[in-house]
């Protein structure tokens, strides 16, 4: 009897984090407060009110009135909702599309042994140092019809008016995409090839398989779980792109690059209508989540962690 | 055996530098331009007269004080996310029970989350405690949707430390407070450093939150400017362009000082 009091008297003192002799020193849950309410606070809070917001009728400047399924049911038969919610989805394929490749090549290249590696990739990272607003801007100039590159270089553009139709305004969105996360694929690519065993490679080249082959046979496959990681990335961000939208199109010409992340800027922000706005806000919030719920099940994240030497 | 170079991938890469170079040239040399220069010469030929008005002239646009409350804003930022990630990171790693595990479930969760998603609801809070158009609403969102990655990069940089050194500890009778300052701080720095860089980058190039949360010209910062800058005076592009200059520039000195940190910093973000 004493010895079992004494036993979950030390199991006690264990838990409460103080000294006891043998055991180890642990924190209490105290420490994960002040981060914990201030996530609550100023994440989850406002993510619980996107939901209530939705079933709401506010203009942003009195209260929110309940309306019921209104601003749902408005959005049910909006063409503009309807043609987001397609943009959004052709905007985010067309982003996994481009950049995968792209970053599977830089990525692979970056982890080889090439004298000239270091210099060249000084270079290569720099889109991942600059704001989206610092990126659109600057290609927003480049790309100008009038002023830009393209006036200069008929050959190459044409009539230059890139962002004056639908599928030259959605190539432009998906190569300025492309170029301002491409680098941060391609490190996560340089992980995972470095994380390849050489011995692949050598039995490989014993068999006389050809650098093609290698590639085809060993590289892509044992890059399969950076892949996963890296196109729920791609998926997520293409899914909520929005600065770039702003900048270099604003949704147009017409509707035709209005975005499900833009539309919902527009209906709260420019329209005034937050109700509507939160209801496209909840449609993004549902299927990213979905999204990353599957993020942290396949996960690659310790993995990422612990190929991240070398570099 | 060493791997011989990868020709494909070499020449891809050769493509990828053009890609890249190609608008930070015209950006760089557009910024030595006159307006009118620009729109005779075109922005890629070499000007004929080099100048630097466009930079005095940002200055006397009001960059400064954008450049003044975008370094407030990331230096506050920082703080809080020094402040209160490592204790939550290290509960993580050395707590017990369920309720530790539930909170770094919700952290991961929070991962999930995108700003554009929650920035109606984000917009009626930070109104509604009066925040608005105070720098103060722009670095407490802003600070929290740094914490979910934040706090991912932290515990596996903790997790790396062996419980042999916390039972040594122990022995010695040291409190969690001693632990942490003493074992689990010092010992965690790789990953301390990454989230320095990944919330003051976040903070330095954020622009959602100060688009939606601010208006006034005396809480602008840099990233704001710019846009304002282009829906303002959309002609002047060397003027616009040696904005964007003088944003990255601050960035652009540490990562050529510090390329290495950086980009493995970046790297152990692995994500937005």
């Amino acid at each position: 009897m004493s010895a079992l009091s004494s036993g979950s008297a030390s199991v006690r003192r264990v838990r409460a984090g103080r000294r006891t002799g043998v055991g180890v020193t642990r924190p209490g849950i105290v420490w994960a407060v002040p981060a914990t309410v201030f996530f609550l606070l100023f994440a989850l809070l406002p993510l619980v009110l996107v939901a209530v917001l939705s079933f709401t009728s506010w203009d942003g400047v009195g209260s929110p009135a309940f309306n019921g399924l209104d601003n749902w049911t408005k959005l049910l038969h909006d063409p503009v909702m309807t043609q987001s919610i397609w943009l959004t989805l052709v905007l985010t394929a067309a982003g996994v599309l481009v950049q995968t490749p792209v970053s599977i090549l830089l990525g692979v290249w970056a982890a080889g042994h090439q004298r000239n590696r270091a210099v060249l990739s000084a270079v290569f990272f720099v889109p991942l140092l600059l704001s989206a607003t610092a990126i659109s801007v600057v290609w927003r100039a480049v790309l100008d019809p009038n002023f830009g590159v393209p006036s200069q270089l008929p050959w190459l553009f044409g009539d230059g008016n890139l962002m004056g139709s639908r599928s030259g305004a959605i190539a432009v969105l998906t190569f300025v995409g492309m170029w301002q996360w491409t680098p941060m694929h391609a490190l996560l690519y340089q992980g995972g090839a470095r994380a390849i065993p050489q011995v692949l490679y050598q039995a490989a080249a014993i068999d006389g398989a050809g650098k093609v082959r290698q590639f085809l046979h060993i590289t892509l496959p044992q890059l399969r779980n950076t892949m996963i990681t890296s196109v729920i990335l791609m998926l997520v961000g293409g899914l909520t792109t929005f600065d770039t939208v702003l900048i270099l199109t604003q949704g147009g010409p017409g509707t035709d690059t209005t975005n499900s992340a833009y539309y919902m800027y527009q209906q709260a922000f420019k329209s005034f209508d937050f109700g509507s706005g939160s209801a496209i806000a909840l449609v993004l919030v549902v299927v990213a989540t979905l999204i990353s719920l599957a993020v942290v099940r396949l996960s690659g994240y310790d993995r990422m962690r612990s190929t991240s030497e070398g570099l | 055996m060493r791997r011989r170079p990868n020709y494909l991938a070499g020449l891809g890469s050769l493509v990828w530098l053009v890609l890249v170079g190609f608008p930070l040239y015209v950006l760089l040399i557009s910024t030595f331009r006159t307006r009118s220069s620009y729109s005779s010469e075109g922005p890629l030929s070499f000007p004929e007269h080099l100048t630097l008005q466009n930079y005095f002239d940002d200055f006397s646009n009001g960059f400064g004080q954008d450049f003044l409350n975008t370094l407030i804003v990331t230096v506050s930022v920082v703080a809080i996310v020094l402040l209160v990630v490592p204790p939550l990171a290290y509960a993580i790693v050395r707590a017990r029970g369920r309720t530790i595990s539930t909170v770094f479930r919700v952290f991961l969760l929070g991962l999930a989350i995108p700003a554009q998603a929650v920035i109606v609801p984000m917009f009626y809070v930070i109104s509604k405690a009066g925040l608005y158009d105070r720098l103060i609403g722009v670095i407490l969102p802003t600070a929290a949707f740094c914490l979910p990655v934040c706090t991912l990069v932290l515990t596996g940089a903790m997790r790396d430390i062996t419980n042999e050194l916390y039972e040594a500890m122990a022995m010695d009778g040291a409190s969690p407070w001693r632990v942490f300052w003493q074992l689990v701080v010092p010992l965690s720095r790789g990953g301390l450093s990454s989230v320095v860089v990944f919330s003051a980058l976040q903070a330095w190039n954020g622009f959602l939150f100060p688009l939606i949360l601010t208006q006034s010209e005396s809480t602008k910062v840099i990233t704001l400017g710019l846009y304002n800058f282009q829906t303002e005076h959309g002609v002047d592009v060397p003027g616009l362009l040696s904005a964007v200059v003088l944003s990255m520039l601050p960035i652009f000195i540490v990562y050529l000082f510090a390329r290495r940190a950086l980009v493995q910093g970046l790297m152990g973000v692995g994500g937005k």
